[in-house]
């Protein structure tokens, strides 16, 4: 639940319930020079001088309520504030691991779902955050345009992604197969009437703000959305390619909290003014070996290391399969200076341990330029959180702003140096080509595999 | 255009022409008009004298055109490339000058590293299909190419971790707001100019036809509207008009047809682009397709009784056009709209002075943005399937075992088909 609030002399009914007066006075002060020539000129010009205006010239936005629940609060009542607000952070820090866990366990589609929602839900901080900074909760269309616009993505990228896993269970049903034939041009076409509605939904004094809009909402379907179906694709390589990365960062984020809190001295940037380079560093080696131990945990089981499948007879997802070489021990001859340290001659170790060095690297390294990304882009819009809904985070955007880089870091990592593409979308390309194509794809290929002698040219196989 | 004076605001307060003094709408100050023509034209009336430069300006656009369609692919490749570029600066300039952000630390340097990191995504991921023997025979190249994605996103990054190194306490909001500006710029010009090419290479009139159409909407409408127009279309642009409208639609459609009859004759612009390895050039030679062979088609009894014929040879790639052509009339004009509200909304007069009489390369090819995506959809949709070199290459990649049970189940879908016996398999 948000608080929207106009400022000063905007017409408009709706009024924030906490709105301390004093914000209230130095808002209507920004608008008196400018309330008795509002009438004749834009107001699109009003915004005009706000861009202009340095950061310092914008008031800010208060914080919403406290959302805390009365259990909480009852049974922390005792402790000083700084205790308190440290207790609640833990508890609610528990109770989402704990949920994580939970979804983790009911299986691959819950966390599509899982992953779905919190999309959404950025998607609804961020836009609000726009609407807020803007005043414009009221221009026509809008907040219709963003949602449909949202749903046009949204479609489109679950259409490529549902074509590529689910080709068997379409393959039976004749309307999904025609939607599927023709999806990059429904989803063209419905993007397009979006656009069109937005062209004809232009209003005459508002068509700065209108612009504003459209591109905030634009900029952030391409910071959500994408991300959001990145993670998707990951989880359907191998949910290990989901759990690793999220949980490298969160692993990151409270270590370099806690390395901060004991050991912090020197600061990291002016952007966040809590981050020390003690906390950087210790985060950066506690996440390694972090991520080292969870991918050999992790990597025994069938469960988290295998790609995803639809298997149509079961009507349900399915992780079983012989596990791929990434996921086998094999034995590594230790360097010289290793092996002083640890007197061993070998190690036994998962493939895939050397790649979550790798991804936890970019998660302690480049990760938190994310956070700080979010940081200034909270300091710009004069906001402390994002939203209000976890007490004593914020926001969901304020959970997951250094997971954005991270899951594309991971796609773009596992196209480069896993895997290549995907069998059966090339097969089913193939299927959809001319006869004649074909039938000279046939001849080549056939040419190579007897090169490789993966075939052998006498047998009639 | 003497009547466009809605571009300046009235009744402005004296805070407002303070800091409009700075993003003052691009003043058509510098003229620049050649000297031979203002000579030429001096006795004319301003009214006229205007009339006349744009439609010199615009017999010389269309000059140029042809001449670079005679050049080449090669050379078309280039100027996309080149107004790509521009149309990329007169909209970062126009956002500097809307938030006097000029001086802002880093920023120029910021947009154009983000400009050449997509520019180099896209390329790579075109070069790797078009060029796919060229790029194997060179190691540098083929390592370039086989971790591409990884390279661009690398790029990309650092660009993303000096943005927020170069954010300044308070220019924060400033600095977010060319950050999102330069993104969404780049989304609508980048991504728009590599379609381009893509149709480009599917074959020259794939690029010409919708071009062409635009173009001719947009001088057919403003015709109809010069003799006939009467009815207003939409507030945001008053000069357009129903009949302009609704004439250039006719007129359009008309015109894709005929030139759609007379380029799908030849194959230089039939045939797709392909790269010759041994020529080490771009080679336009094949079979024409299905789409470009004429065929006969019956004509329905309404248009039978009206024109007299019963059948009428025509190339299907001209029912295609109905479709391109009825595109470029109906929604292209929606970028156009776009367009002058983003004119309106910022208070500039033109995109940028760089044709004089028409404005900014911008203000030329804002009718053209749907137009490529919508080419390339419609390509990709209807006309032809995946890409088979490319097939290759990614069969190429991967493991022994799944190209084996590929290669099996390609054999018994060809079997079904008719196409392979199974005894006649080593031809």
């Amino acid at each position: 639940m948000l608080e929207l609030r106009h400022r000063g002399s905007c017409p408009g009914p709706r009024e924030a319930v906490s709105l301390p007066h004093r914000e209230g006075e130095a808002a209507g002060g920004d608008h008196e020079t400018e309330s008795t020539s509002d009438k004749e000129t834009d107001i699109d010009d009003r915004y005009g001088d706000l861009d202009s205006r340095t950061d310092s010239d914008i008031p800010e936005i208060p914080p919403s309520s406290d959302r805390t629940p009365e259990i909480l609060k009852k049974a922390l009542s005792g402790l000083s504030s700084r205790w308190k607000n440290w207790w609640i952070r833990g508890i609610l820090t528990l109770t989402m691991i704990s949920l994580f866990f939970l979804i983790i366990y009911m299986g691959s589609f819950m966390l599509m779902l899982l992953v779905l929602g919190i999309q959404v839900k950025c998607f609804h901080e961020i836009i609000t955050i726009g609407y807020r900074v803007y005043h414009s909760y009221d221009l026509p269309w809008f907040r219709t345009l963003s949602w449909y616009f949202l749903l046009c993505v949204n479609y489109f990228f679950y259409g490529e992604t549902v074509a590529d896993y689910f080709a068997t269970f379409v393959q039976r049903e004749e309307q999904l197969q025609f939607l599927i034939r023709y999806h990059r041009f429904i989803s063209f076409a419905l993007y397009l009437a979006g656009f069109c509605m937005f062209v004809l939904s232009l209003v005459k004094k508002h068509y700065r703000l209108q612009f504003y809009m459209f591109a905030w909402t634009h900029v952030t379907l391409l910071i959500t959305v994408t991300q959001s179906h990145l993670v998707i694709q990951n989880l359907f390589e191998g949910m290990i390619w989901f759990l690793v990365p999220i949980s490298s960062v969160i692993c990151n984020d409270i270590t370099a909290y806690l390395f901060g809190f004991f050991f912090g001295r020197t600061p990291l940037i002016k952007l966040s003014p809590k981050k020390t380079w003690e906390g950087f560093i210790g985060g950066f080696f506690s996440t390694v070996v972090f991520g080292f131990i969870a991918a050999y945990v992790l990597s025994k089981y069938q469960y988290f290391v295998c790609p995803v499948e639809y298997r149509s007879d079961v009507n349900s997802f399915v992780t079983e399969c012989e596990p791929s070489e990434l996921f086998q021990l094999q034995t590594y001859s230790l360097p010289p200076f290793l092996k002083a340290v640890l007197r061993q001659e070998r190690v036994s170790l998962y493939p895939f341990q050397i790649h979550s060095i790798a991804l936890s690297t970019f998660a302690s390294l480049i990760g938190p330029f994310g956070g700080f990304f979010a940081s200034g882009f909270k300091r710009a819009f004069k906001i402390k959180d994002f939203a209000n809904t976890i007490p004593g985070h914020g926001g969901i955007m304020d959970r997951f702003d250094c997971q954005y880089l991270m899951a594309t870091f991971v796609h773009v990592y596992i196209t480069s140096f896993i895997r290549g593409p995907n069998p059966s979308k090339v097969l089913q390309q193939l299927l959809v080509l001319q006869p004649e194509q074909q039938l000279n794809i046939y001849k080549t290929l056939k040419t190579h595999l007897i090169e490789k002698g993966i075939l052998q040219p006498a047998l009639k196989v | 255009m003497e009547s466009e004076s809605e571009a300046k605001v009235d009744g402005e307060t004296a805070s407002d022409s303070e800091s409009r003094a700075e993003s003052a709408p691009l003043p058509v100050s510098a003229d620049d008009t050649p000297e031979v023509l203002n000579r030429a034209l001096s006795n004319l009336s301003s009214r006229w004298k205007n009339w006349w430069v744009r439609g010199i300006l615009t017999l010389a656009m269309i000059a140029f055109f042809f001449i670079i369609i005679y050049l080449g692919p090669m050379v078309l490749m280039i100027i996309v490339m080149c107004v790509q570029i521009k149309c990329f600066h007169e909209i970062i300039t126009i956002g500097y000058n809307v938030y006097h952000s000029y001086d802002l630390p880093w920023f120029r340097t910021l947009s154009w590293y983000f400009l050449l990191c997509v520019n180099y995504f896209f390329y790579g991921e075109t070069v790797t299909d078009y060029f796919f023997t060229l790029v194997q025979r060179e190691e540098p190249l083929r390592i370039l190419s086989k971790y591409h994605r990884f390279i661009s996103f690398t790029l990309y990054l650092i660009g993303f971790c000096m943005f927020v190194l170069s954010l300044v306490k308070k220019h924060y909001r400033l600095q977010f707001y060319m950050f999102g500006w330069t993104h969404v710029t780049l989304l609508i010009v980048v991504t728009q100019s590599h379609l381009v090419i893509h149709n480009l290479f599917e074959g020259m009139i794939w690029f010409i036809v919708p071009i062409s159409c635009v173009i001719c909407n947009d001088i057919m409408a403003y015709m109809f509207g010069f003799f006939f127009g009467r009815t207003p279309l939409i507030k945001l642009s008053p000069k357009k008009t129903w009949e302009g409208f609704i004439g250039g639609f006719f007129a359009t459609v008309v015109f894709g047809l005929l030139l759609s009859y007379v380029m799908s004759g030849y194959r230089c612009f039939v045939c797709p682009v392909e790269y010759n390895n041994d020529t080490n050039s771009f080679t336009v030679d094949c079979e024409p397709s299905d789409l470009f062979r004429l065929q006969e088609y019956n004509i329905p009894g309404v248009i039978q009784s009206v024109i007299g014929w019963k059948t009428v040879r025509m190339y299907p790639f001209q029912i295609h056009s109905i479709a391109l052509s009825t595109f470029a009339s109906l929604i292209g004009p929606f970028g156009g709209f776009f367009a002058s509200g983003f004119k309106r909304a910022f208070k500039i007069k033109d995109f940028a002075n760089t044709i004089p009489g028409h404005g900014g390369i911008m203000d030329r090819f804002d009718c053209q943005y749907l137009m490529a995506t919508f080419v390339n959809v419609y390509i990709a949709s209807f006309i032809r399937g995946p890409n088979p070199s490319k097939l290759i290459q990614q069969f190429l990649t991967l493991r022994p075992d799944q190209q084996l049970h590929i290669f099996n189940t390609l054999r018994s879908h060809l079997i079904d088909k008719g196409m392979l016996t199974s005894t006649t398999e080593d031809k």
